[in-house]
């Protein structure tokens, strides 16, 4: 065991990188239940993502393309969600599971062919001398475009839940949506859009993990991401911030037990890797000790009548 | 004053299987009070939405200000001067009270101004409000301050107001009326919905009255009389409940230094809670929503356990019996929330009759159900309290909610109950029906049973309750013979005041 080879700066710059893809989908899931929508098919969304984004980047040769491509792919499978659940009033959790199995079929199906291809790498965004900063260079300023979208996404969707009027009126719809439509907005279009993007969101994530995180493509690679991302929504108390404590810490563990694991640590290796699990859920159950309330609407079928 | 605002001509609506309005026309006039006044399903509600622009009508016209007026959706009404507050509160719990103010209103200005003008609105019409507390964390009277301030910065010409005093203390009455009046001799407009005919009498300068979904009548409400407007709306003469003087026996529920710890958050504890419950005598339990009702009523029926020795029947202690221990003894309770506490939605009549009244009526038989026998007690029921439903196999959602409440109320008065424990038993029901509850009642305690009445409805305790306590902040008030009561009283009772206590001690 050589606990010295492990170099706190690269475990830091990893971290933000491991943790990418489940923040980016739970914070699309963050908006869609502030809506008062329950999503539950966040990890087939992220695999089609995953998919999709690998399917174009090959073929064109531009990650930048398949990133578009997954954003694309994960909000048009959430549309398949938001026809079942706000125009057919279909069951929402019953809906999300399905479109989680749905999901994982067709990426399988779609992605015969591409198992053991390299996908084009993805840029870094130069710095220039910034970059160059001792520890602070490599951990902050050494990644890609996607890594920085997900950290501005945090404080968007913060900001625009706290002191916009559409980010009002999506709480307010997830509140209790019979005032909302009783003061005239429209419940349905607004939801449907939230849905939108969290599918768009989870896509991205699901396609950080193949053209970047693992750059490759097998079957089932989110690996329940997805389901991560779903239980961190609910124990970061649907507040962006939490969000990002939680992708961290589940970032952070993954990386660094990696890290164990290649260091020779005695632990067996199962226990190492289920600790990213157990410990993100653990630290976000005391976390979410304050009782907040989920939004009272939250997985309420809404159906407009008289 | 005699210009008018909105008139109304030939509006109807119908839904599959019902006629909701037919053929109304009537004229609001600038400043006016105007009563709508109608039974449940008279139409009322089809009627104020199609002005708000929520619903559209089938055929008729409507002008405002001479200019051909229709909404398409609210924010076209809100746009036009017409706002509404509604009866079930659309209101946002998690949300500030700025922000929900800010979600009524069209083009909000930024929240800091918007705070400043609800002060200032507030103190204008003397119904003050914090712009920065939560909702949730509101009592009934400030909510519904919420949600007036929300229509008053958006200065309507119309004000519709749907069963805004139900939930309010006399004293809040008191005040909601000094604003309307101030509101309608600034020259605002106010379509008044409302069960409570005395009010319309005092505040209303018309009433139109609708049944069935047609206009029947147009009157002055000061030039009539309560009793003449009810029958107006029901369309037959009915008689208000009778008592027949009967003496009070032997205590039959004795509840003695009752706490109980609020289980929610949003719930109010019970503290120290004594009173004796007498056979023949109907007590009445008033108080604003929210002062422990609902808990009152928990402890008493069963579902909440008490500390030994707080409840007792006939002198036996059942502080630590369940629901159906109490039953067997004569206990029985019928809760105020119809759909999902007293009711089971989609359960069919008969079932929901069985769950409580299998063991009184002697529908088991070694653990199986006897559903023949359960079919003919709902029928009983459908039949002694007029519930008008297609049978007995419906689901209990599928029933309007006074129909729903006279079969829950219907159900437990059928079981011959010793002790009757009941929470708003008239709530939302029309004035036909709830004479007819209320006359239930009365002759129940007449037949010698005991009967716990909480309400939120004044006029209905002092109508038919003996004696009368309040409950304020999980405290009772000291119980009064209801004939000696003055309504100023009572209302120090609701709110908690104590000098009650040296004036009659």
């Amino acid at each position: 065991m050589d606990l010295s080879s492990i170099n706190p700066a690269l475990l830091l710059a990893s971290l933000l990188v491991a943790s990418t893809p489940i923040l980016l989908a739970a914070l699309g899931e963050l908006v869609v239940e502030r809506s008062g929508v329950l999503n539950l098919g966040v990890e087939g969304m992220m695999i089609t993502g995953a998919i999709c984004g690998f399917v174009i980047a090959v073929n064109t040769e531009n990650p930048a393309l398949g990133f578009i491509a997954a954003t694309l792919g994960g909000a048009a499978l959430s549309l398949v969600f938001a026809a079942l659940t706000q125009l057919a009033l279909a069951n929402q959790v019953a809906s999300g599971l399905a479109l989680t199995l749905f999901g994982l079929g067709l990426s399988s199906l779609m992605g015969q062919g591409y198992v053991g291809i390299k996908p084009p790498p993805t840029p870094k965004i130069d710095f220039g001398p910034l970059s160059d900063l001792p520890f602070i260079g490599p951990v902050l300023f050494s990644h890609d475009l996607i890594v920085y979208v997900g950290l501005a996404l945090v404080s968007a969707i913060w900001a625009t839940l706290k002191y916009t009027r559409i980010g009002l009126i999506l709480r307010a719809v997830g509140e209790n949506h019979d005032a909302a439509h009783a003061l005239g907005y429209k419940v349905v279009r607004v939801r449907v859009a939230a849905i939108l993007f969290g599918g768009a969101c989870a896509g991205l994530g699901g396609a950080y993990i193949s053209l970047v995180r693992v750059p490759q493509w097998t079957d089932g690679m989110t690996a329940g991401t997805g389901w991560i991302a779903l239980a961190l929504v609910v124990f970061a108390s649907w507040k962006a911030g939490r969000v990002l404590i939680g992708a961290w810490l589940f970032g952070g563990i993954t990386v660094l037990q990696l890290n164990l694991q290649a260091a020779g640590v005695a632990i067996p290796v199962e226990y190492l890797n289920m600790s990213p699990y157990v410990i993100t859920i653990l630290v976000l159950v005391i976390m979410s000790a304050d009782k907040t309330r989920a939004p009272a609407s939250l997985g309420r079928i809404f159906h407009a009548s008289d | 004053m005699s210009e008018t605002l909105l008139s109304i001509s030939g509006l109807s609506k119908a839904y599959p299987g019902v006629i909701a309005n037919e053929d109304v026309s009537f004229d609001i006039r600038r400043g006016e009070v105007h009563a709508l006044l109608g039974e449940n399903g008279a139409g009322k509600s089809t009627l104020v939405k199609m002005i708000y622009g929520l619903v559209k009508p089938d055929a008729g016209t409507m002008r405002l200000n001479d200019k051909s007026f229709a909404p398409s959706e609210p924010r076209a009404a809100r746009a036009a001067g017409v706002a509404m507050v509604f009866q079930h509160f659309s209101l946002f719990e998690a949300l500030s009270v700025a922000e929900n103010i800010a979600l009524g209103m069209e083009t909000p200005p930024p929240m800091r101004a918007l705070a400043a003008r609800i002060r200032e609105v507030s103190q204008d019409y003397g119904l003050p409000l914090s712009p920065e507390r939560l909702v949730g964390d509101l009592s009934a009277g400030e909510r519904q301050r919420v949600e007036i301030i929300r229509c008053l910065l958006q200065d309507p010409r119309l004000l519709i107001m749907d069963e805004p005093t139900s939930v309010l203390t006399p004293q809040e009455v008191e005040i909601l009326f000094a604003t309307l009046r101030k509101l309608s001799a600034d020259g605002v407009s106010i379509l008044y919905i409302s069960h409570k005919l005395e009010e319309i009498r005092a505040l209303c300068h018309t009433a139109t009255i609708l049944r069935q979904g047609r206009k029947v009548a147009t009157c002055t409400p000061k030039d009539v009389s309560a009793r003449e407007m009810a029958e107006m709306m029901v369309g037959v003469s009915f008689n208000a409940a009778t008592r027949s003087s009967r003496p009070t026996g032997d205590a039959a529920l004795t509840v003695e230094g009752l706490s109980l710890k609020a289980s929610s958050q949003f719930g109010t504890s019970l503290k120290d809670i004594s009173f004796t419950l007498r056979q023949g005598e109907v007590l009445g339990i008033g108080g604003v929503a929210g002062n422990g009702q609902d808990e009152l009523l928990s402890a008493l029926s069963g579902e909440t356990a008490t500390d030994p020795g707080s409840i007792s029947l006939h002198g036996q202690d059942i502080s630590r019996l369940g629901p159906n221990g109490r039953r067997r003894l004569g206990l029985l309770s019928a809760p105020e929330e119809r759909l999902g506490h007293a009711a089971a939605p989609n359960m069919s009549l008969v079932e929901n009759a069985a769950l409580t009244g299998a063991e009184r009526q002697g529908l088991l038989s070694g653990g199986f159900l006897n559903w023949p026998a359960a079919r003919g007690f709902t029928k009983n029921v459908i039949s002694g309290f007029d519930v008008r439903t297609p049978g007995p196999q419906v689901a209990a959602r599928s029933l309007s909610g006074g129909n729903l409440q006279k079969f829950v109320i219907g159900r437990e008065m059928l079981q011959k109950p010793d002790v009757l424990v009941v929470n708003q038993p008239t709530w939302g029901v029309d004035a036909a029906a709830a004479a007819a509850i209320r006359q239930a009642i009365l002759d129940l305690a007449t037949n010698g049973a005991a009967v716990l009445c909480i309400s939120q409805d004044l006029d209905e305790l002092l109508e038919i309750s003996d004696r009368f306590g309040a409950l304020n902040e999980g405290r009772l008030s000291l119980i009064l013979q209801t004939s000696e009561l003055s309504v100023d009283e009572i209302g120090l009772m609701m709110g908690g005041a104590h000098e009650l206590d040296a004036a009659h001690g």
